[in-house]
C-alpha cells in the first residue's frame, strides 16, 4: 500500500489504488477532526507554504487548517502580499522561497501547468489546489469521498456534471478521478462552455437538463462564473439558469437520493436554486467538511520517505 | 539466508499469560471501576479484546474497550514509507479513567511514548498502565511496563512474530531468526 | 578562384537535374556542370557520398536585429542559416525599429554586407509599424531591397486596408506574405484547440481562426489579381482552400515550416513552451493535409519562421511564453527525415527550399544554372547527429528538438562561391 507520488498535481497521475488509500486515509483523518484537542504531531517540524497567486478564501483556509492540525508550520503568501506585482517571475518566486527550505509548497495559479513548472524546479513536493482550467485534484478526491461515505462505493454510480466544463478545473479532476473509479460521468453545459474532445475521456455529453439527470446518483453542480460571462458564453444569467440551472423540478428526474453537490461558492438562483442548495439532498458542508480530512491525507502521504518521482 | 522460528509461545501458553495479567490488572487497581483498556493498533487491540473478556469472565464486569492508531504519532516518518492510517476508536471518555495500554510486543519503546501521546491528546487519565504479551527489550526510552506475559531477551537482528487466527485469537509468539 | 565540386550526386530541381556531376564555379560563378570535369588550377572539393544542391533559401526567418540583439543578430542569424545550409534569408520586419522605412532597410542590408555570411533580404511591413493603419512607402522600400512585405505576427485584420495593400504593391509585383489568423477567433488561445488542450487546460485556438483569415486573403489576391503568399500555413483547411484557389487561377503561394510537418500538439505535453508557436502545433491529419499539399504543389515552400528567443523568454508559465522557435539549424535534416517516411520527395522538398522561394520572392538564386550565382549547399544525407542546442550557432536555443537524433548534415554552404560554413567533423 506505498504511495510512489511526491507531488500531487492532479488525478491524472493517480491510480485507483492511489486514489483508493487517499480515501481511505482520509476517512482515518476525519475522526480527528471531531475531537476536542484537532491536532496531531505528524508533520511538526515540516514548513508549508501555501502559494496562492489566485484569489481563494475556502481552499487556502481548508488547506491551512489541515496543515496546522498535522502540527506543520505553514506560511501563506498570497498574490497581492506577494513579489508577484513586482513583475518577479516565477522561477525566481519559486527559488527563493527554496532557499528558506519548506518542505512542501501548496500552490493556486491561473496558469494552468503552473504546478508542473514548479515541481520541476524545486526540491519541495507540489501541491496543486488549482491551476487555471487544468486540475484541482484535492477538490475531485473531496468530491469522491463525500459520495463514498453516501454510496458506499463509486463503482456504477451515474455522475451528472453541469456547468461550465470548459473553465472548470474541478470538472476535469473530477471526470478523471469518477472514470478510474468506475463511476459513469455525464456533462451538460452549453455548447460555448464544453471542450473539445472531452467525450474522450469516457465521460456523455447531453444536450438537455432531464436527460442528463435522468436516473442521475449524483448531481454536481458548477460555478458558473459570473466576472467571465457578460462577453460571448452565455446570452444572459437569465437564460443559463433556465436551461442549465438546477431546481427542484428538474432534480425529481434524477434518483430520489441523488446527492446534490456543489464546489462553491454558489451563485444562488444561478446554477443552483436556493431550496435545493439547502434541501435535503445537498451534501455541500460535508465536501467543505471532507475537504480539510482529504488535504490532511494529502499532505500525510506525501511526507513520508523513500518516495519516487511522481 | 536460512530462516529459523522458533515457538516461544503455543495457544494455551498464550491463554494462561493472557488469564495472568488479567488477575495482576484486577488486583492492581481493586477491580473494574474506572477501568479501560485501550489496544494499539495492529495486535494490541485484538489482545486487549481478549482481556476484557477474561476480566468479564472472572469479575462478571465489562471493561470498555478501545482501539488507537498512533501512525500519526510515530517519530520515523521521515524514514519509512507512510503507513495507512487507521481509525482511532474509543467509545468512552478517558477523563480521569485507569488506562491500561495494550501492546503485543514492547521492543524500544517508540510506540508506547507515541501512544502515551496519542491518549494524552484525547484526554486526561487518571493513570496509565502497559501491559505488554512479550517485552523484547533494548528498549530506547525509559517506559517500564506493568504487566508482561514473557520476557524474551532477543538479539537486534531476531524478530518476534505474534500470530493470529481469522477470529483474531493469538495463536503463536515465535521467534524468527534471519 | 576556380573550385571544383566533383563525386556528388547533383540535385537541382530548377533543372530537373539529378545524377552524379561535378560543378564548376569560377569567380563565384557557376561555369560547367557536367561529368567528370577535370580542372588543374581549381580547388577541389570531394563531394563523394554527399549531395550537392543549390543553395537553400528559407523565406522567413526573424533576425532580431535592429533591437533585440540579445536573441539573435544579423551575424548569428546568418552564421546559423549557413549551418543549415541556406545561403539566402528573407527577415521578417518585426524589428525594433519596424522595418517600415528605408533607414531600417539600408541598416539590415549594409550590416548583413558588412557582418553577414549569407544573402540577407529583406521584408519590409505592410502597414507603417504594423499597426494595421496605413501603408509603407513601398516603392521607395522595393527600390531599397525589400524582396516582400508582410506585417507577419499581425495579420491584416482591416479588410480595405488588406485590399488597398494587395492593389498598391500589384504596382511593383512584389508579393504580401500573410499570417493568417482571424485574432478575433483565436483570442487568448496558447495552443490547437483539441483534446490535448481540453486535458491540460489551455486555451485552444481552433483551426477556424486561420482558416477563416485565409479566405478573406485569398478572395482579396483574386478581387486584386495581385501576389499573395501565405506563411506557415499549419491547418488542412488552408491547404485546400489554398488549392482550390490555385485551380481557379488566383496569385496565391505558400509555405510551411518543418515543424509544422513533423510534431503535432501532443508535443505541448508537459506545458513545453518550445512547442509554443503561432499558429499552434495542429494534429496528425493537418500533418497528412500538408504533406498532400506538399506533394500535389499546393504548397510551395517550407520555410523555418526561425523566432529566436532568450531563455527568458521560454522559462515561464505556458501561458507567458512566447511564441515561436529557432530552426534554422535543423530545418534540413527534419525535412529528410520526412523524406525517408515517405512524406514527399527529395525533389520536392529541395524545389521547396530552393527554387520554389526564389521565384516567389523574384530572387535569381536557387539553381545551378550554368551562369548564375554559386550558392551551393553540399549535405551528407546518411551522417546521423543529436541535437544539441547548446552547439547551435544561433544565439537562441528554443528548440523542441533537443536530444533528437537526426539523419543529414550540412557538409558545406558556399555563397557566391566562397564557404561561409563546413562540417569539420566530416
Amino acid at each position: 500500500m506505498a504511495f510512489s507520488h511526491k507531488h500531487i498535481l492532479g488525478t491524472a497521475q493517480l491510480s485507483t489504488d492511489d486514489i483508493s488509500l487517499i480515501l481511505d486515509t482520509a476517512e482515518s483523518f476525519k475522526e480527528i477532526n471531531q475531537r476536542d484537542i484537532k491536532k496531531v504531531p505528524t508533520l511538526r517540524g515540516r514548513t508549508v507554504i501555501n502559494l496562492f497567486f489566485e484569489a481563494s478564501t475556502r481552499t487556502r483556509v481548508s488547506f491551512e487548517i489541515a496543515e496546522k492540525r498535522l502540527s506543520a508550520d505553514s506560511i501563506n503568501i498570497s498574490a497581492s502580499t506577494s513579489s508577484v506585482v513586482k513583475g518577479e517571475t516565477l522561477e525566481d518566486t519559486a527559488r527563493n522561497l527554496e532557499a528558506m527550505r519548506p518542505d512542501i509548497i501548496v500552490i493556486r495559479h491561473s496558469a494552468s501547468g503552473a504546478p508542473h513548472y514548479l515541481a520541476e524546479r524545486v526540491n519541495a513536493a507540489i501541491v496543486n489546489a488549482g491551476d487555471g482550467a487544468h486540475e484541482h485534484p484535492s477538490q475531485a478526491l473531496l468530491d469522491l469521498m463525500t459520495i463514498r461515505e453516501h454510496k458506499g462505493s463509486l463503482k456504477g454510480l451515474n455522475v451528472a456534471i453541469i456547468g461550465d466544463i470548459t473553465h472548470s478545473r474541478v470538472a476535469r479532476s473530477n471526470i478523471l478521478a469518477l472514470k478510474k473509479m468506475g463511476a459513469s460521468v455525464r456533462l451538460l453545459a452549453p455548447g460555448t462552455m464544453m471542450p473539445p474532445g472531452i467525450e474522450k475521456t469516457g465521460a456523455r455529453v447531453f444536450t438537455r437538463m432531464e436527460d442528463c439527470l435522468d436516473g442521475a446518483d449524483v448531481v454536481m453542480m458548477l460555478r458558473i462564473q459570473l466576472e467571465r460571462q457578460g462577453n460571448t458564453l452565455i446570452p444572459s444569467v437569465r437564460e443559463y439558469a433556465r436551461f442549465f440551472g438546477l431546481n427542484r423540478s428538474n432534480l425529481k428526474c434524477a434518483k430520489p437520493d441523488a446527492l446534490v453537490m456543489h464546489p462553491g461558492p454558489i451563485n444562488r438562483g444561478v446554477e443552483i436554486t436556493s431550496d435545493v442548495a439547502d434541501g435535503d439532498q445537498n451534501v455541500i458542508l460535508e465536501q467543505v467538511e471532507n475537504g480539510v480530512a482529504v488535504r490532511m491525507a494529502l499532505l500525510y502521504l506525501i511526507s513520508g520517505e523513500s518516495v519516487s518521482e511522481t | 539466508m536460512a530462516e529459523s522460528n522458533t515457538l516461544i509461545l503455543d495457544k494455551a501458553g498464550i491463554r494462561r499469560a493472557l488469564t495472568r495479567i488479567s488477575h495482576e490488572i484486577l488486583e492492581r487497581n481493586k477491580g473494574t471501576t474506572d477501568l479501560a483498556l485501550v489496544g494499539i493498533r495492529t495486535g494490541g487491540d485484538f489482545l486487549a479484546r481478549q482481556l476484557a473478556a477474561m476480566i468479564d469472565r472472572i469479575e462478571e464486569s465489562q471493561v470498555p474497550v478501545g482501539v488507537i492508531d498512533i501512525t500519526l504519532y510515530r517519530d520515523d516518518l521521515s524514514h519509512r514509507e507512510v503507513r495507512p492510517v487507521e481509525k482511532t476508536t474509543l467509545p468512552f471518555s478517558l477523563d480521569d479513567r485507569q488506562v491500561v495500554l495494550v501492546d503485543d510486543v514492547l521492543f524500544t519503546g517508540r510506540t508506547i511514548r507515541a501512544a502515551m501521546d496519542a491518549l494524552m491528546d484525547l484526554g486526561r487519565p487518571r493513570n496509565i498502565q502497559l501491559a505488554v504479551l512479550i517485552d523484547r527489550g533494548h528498549r530506547e526510552l525509559p517506559i517500564r511496563p506493568d504487566y508482561i506475559g514473557r520476557n524474551v531477551p532477543t538479539s537486534k537482528d531476531e524478530g518476534i512474530v505474534v500470530e493470529f487466527n481469522e477470529d483474531n485469537a493469538p495463536v503463536s509468539v515465535l521467534l524468527k531468526k534471519n | 578562384m576556380k573550385i571544383l565540386i566533383k563525386n556528388g550526386r547533383l540535385v537541382d530541381p530548377s533543372q530537373n537535374l539529378d545524377d552524379n556531376l561535378d560543378v564548376l564555379v569560377d569567380d563565384g560563378v557557376i561555369n560547367a556542370i557536367d561529368h567528370d570535369i577535370q580542372s588543374s588550377d581549381a580547388d577541389l572539393i570531394d563531394a563523394r557520398g554527399m549531395f550537392v544542391t543549390p543553395g537553400l533559401i528559407d523565406m522567413h526567418v526573424h533576425l532580431r536585429d535592429p533591437g533585440q540583439e540579445y536573441k539573435e543578430d544579423i551575424t548569428s542569424g546568418t552564421r546559423a542559416a549557413a549551418a543549415g545550409g541556406f545561403t539566402s534569408v528573407a527577415c521578417m520586419p518585426n524589428t525594433e525599429p519596424v522595418n517600415d522605412n528605408l533607414a531600417t532597410t539600408d541598416y539590415i542590408l549594409q550590416k548583413a554586407r558588412i557582418c553577414g555570411v549569407v544573402n540577407v533580404f529583406p521584408v519590409a511591413a505592410i502597414s507603417k509599424g504594423l499597426k494595421g493603419e496605413s501603408l509603407t512607402e513601398m516603392g521607395e522600400l522595393k527600390e531599397g531591397g525589400c524582396v516582400a512585405f508582410s506585417d507577419d505576427g499581425h495579420w491584416v485584420s482591416n479588410g480595405d486596408l488588406m485590399r488597398r495593400a494587395l492593389e498598391y504593391a500589384g504596382l511593383f509585383d512584389v508579393p504580401l506574405i500573410s499570417h493568417a489568423e482571424n485574432f478575433s477567433i483565436s483570442g487568448k488561445g496558447v495552443m490547437n484547440e483539441g483534446f490535448v488542450a481540453t486535458e491540460l487546460g489551455l486555451r485552444g485556438i481552433p483551426w477556424v481562426a486561420e482558416d477563416a483569415a485565409v479566405y478573406r486573403d485569398v478572395a482579396l489576391a483574386e478581387f486584386s489579381g495581385s501576389r499573395l503568399h501565405i506563411c506557415h500555413i499549419s491547418t488542412r483547411g488552408t491547404v485546400e482552400i489554398i488549392r482550390t484557389a490555385k485551380a481557379r487561377g488566383v496569385r496565391v503561394s505558400c509555405d510551411v515550416t518543418p515543424h509544422h510537418l513533423t510534431l503535432t500538439e501532443e508535443a505541448v505535453r508537459g506545458y513545453n513552451t518550445n512547442a509554443k508557436m503561432n499558429p499552434p502545433l495542429r494534429t496528425a491529419e493537418d500533418l497528412e493535409a500538408l504533406y498532400q499539399g506538399l506533394r500535389d504543389g499546393t504548397i510551395d515552400a517550407i520555410a523555418t519562421d526561425h523566432a529566436p528567443h532568450h531563455r527568458d523568454d521560454k522559462n515561464v508559465e505556458f501561458d507567458r511564453a512566447l511564441n515561436g522557435i529557432v530552426g534554422l539549424e535543423t530545418a534540413l535534416p527534419l525535412v529528410l527525415m520526412l523524406v525517408d517516411k515517405g512524406a514527399f520527395s527529395l525533389n520536392t522538398a529541395l524545389a521547396a527550399l530552393t527554387t520554389a522561394p526564389a521565384r516567389i520572392l523574384s530572387l535569381p538564386r536557387g539553381s545551378l544554372k550554368k551562369g548564375g550565382v554559386a550558392d551551393i549547399t553540399i549535405f551528407d544525407p546518411e551522417k546521423q547527429w543529436q541535437v544539441d542546442s547548446e552547439r547551435f550557432l544561433s544565439k537562441s536555443r528554443n528548440t523542441p528538438f533537443e536530444g533528437w537524433t537526426l539523419k543529414g548534415r550540412v557538409s558545406r554552404t558556399l555563397v557566391a562561391g566562397k564557404t561561409v560554413f563546413q562540417d569539420l567533423e566530416s
